[in-house]
């Protein structure tokens, strides 16, 4: 079903622009051309889609929703729900502290904040198409666990004692009172087929404006690193996952920052360059969760000794899941 | 004289609902002031989780995207 893309890139790659298939800017042309136009049909035709099924899905639903869930199951759902939901990272901080003043405990709500910019339905496509179903499977459960587990670890140090006073003034009086009360209830529509299909078209092309370029830089990089990096250059040096270079990774991935979007081209490369799995997801990982813009934003409702136990906490997640992968790799 | 909020924490989105409120306003020549809020306390205290979100005369008229012109020309001629 993607030959035709392969079959479009040899046509302009060596018919076009007149490039050998043997030299390396006609190598990197070509995986270039491919990539860029797979990854732009499959974002128009998918988002169109998914969109139209999730056309009724808002923030203000899954609040309902948590709000009177129980506590164990609220990890889960919470970061289910990141994963699914639409969100701009600019809405952080009001579905912050909308959920918090709902009453849904910290940890809950930072399931949903952590998850949300590792697992989107963009992100998913580019992995399907890119990686295949085993590997995005692996991702999807390792992007939940750190959401969950980050979750549960700040509820279980109480990390509400850290939030700006105001912020926890709201978490608190909403947690004395009867939940029922403390909900405005959103006023609920249903939506008919035409409004779903506008609802789509206009999300199509808002995340495509916003993403082209993410793609464009990506699949640029990872040309370049199939291009003109020499074979085995990079397996020879890391592909034992020697243990230093997951740490190591993880700090490269701070400075860099991207969403999920620009780094799976990326991460395709460096995978068939022969970067173990386990350093490969530690880097991106820490490309797209752990950006010091986003925590800057965050200081807004999180005191600096929450928001730095959030950050090290992340730097710590993203090691561990380097070490264990590239553990186990071999075995599987 | 209507008193139009944009609420929104400086995001692109935000920026660009305020001043198209504005340049419709002043089309139709309405008597209106547009201001912004990015202040994530008085966010909270709208009950606003999506941004950019519109508030008219301390009512809550819309949240979570750019409003259409259709949709501002209506707040306009309201009232």
């Amino acid at each position: 079903m993607f030959e035709i893309f392969t079959q479009l890139a040899d046509w302009l790659t060596y018919s076009i622009l007149k490039l050998s298939p043997e030299s390396k800017l006609g190598d990197a042309a070509h995986f270039f051309i491919e990539d860029v136009s797979k990854i732009f049909a499959l974002l128009l035709v998918m988002i169109y889609f998914i969109a139209l099924l999730r056309a009724s899905l808002n923030v203000e639903k899954v609040r309902d929703f948590l709000a009177t869930r129980h506590r164990g199951i609220g990890y889960v759902l919470g970061s289910g729900f990141g994963a699914i939901t639409p969100f701009c990272s600019c809405s952080s901080i009001p579905v912050f502290l909308g959920f918090t003043s709902a009453g849904i405990p910290v940890g809950i709500t930072m399931a949903f904040l952590l998850t949300s910019p590792l697992i989107n339905e963009v992100a998913v496509l580019l992995l399907l198409s890119l990686l295949g179903w085993q590997f995005t499977v692996l991702y999807v459960a390792v992007g939940m666990a750190v959401g969950i587990l980050g979750g549960v670890f700040l509820d279980a140090i109480k990390a509400e004692r850290w939030l700006q006073s105001f912020a926890a003034k709201a978490l608190h009086q909403a947690q004395n009172q009867n939940p029922s009360v403390a909900i405005i209830q959103p006023e609920l529509k249903r939506l008919s087929l035409p409004q779903r299909h506008q609802f789509a078209k206009d999300e199509t092309l808002e995340i495509f404006a916003r993403v082209w370029k993410w793609v464009f830089v990506g699949v640029g990089l990872g040309a370049a690193l199939h291009g003109f990096i020499p074979d085995g250059l990079i397996e020879a040096r890391l592909g034992d996952g020697q243990w230093w270079s997951v740490p190591a990774a993880v700090l490269l991935g701070i400075p860099l920052y991207s969403n999920a979007t620009g780094v799976i081209p990326v991460m395709e490369s460096l995978i068939v360059n022969g970067l173990p799995v386990g350093t490969t997801l530690a880097f991106c990982m820490s490309t797209v969760a752990a950006s010091f813009p986003e925590f800057v934003l965050l200081k807004q409702v999180m005191q600096w000794r929450l928001l730095a136990t959030v950050f090290i906490m992340l730097l710590v997640a993203f090691t561990l899941i380097g070490w264990i992968f590239n553990a186990f790799t071999p075995f599987l | 004289m209507k008193n139009i909020i944009v609420l929104g924490s400086g995001c692109a989105r935000c920026i660009k609902t305020a001043e198209l409120i504005d340049k419709i306003a002043q089309e139709q020549s309405a008597e209106v002031t547009v201001s912004k809020e990015t202040n994530p306390e008085t966010i909270m205290s709208y009950g606003v989780m999506s941004t950019p979100a519109v508030v008219i005369d301390n009512a809550l008229v819309h949240s979570g995207s750019i409003p259409n012109r259709n949709q501002i020309e209506a707040w306009l001629n309201q009232g």
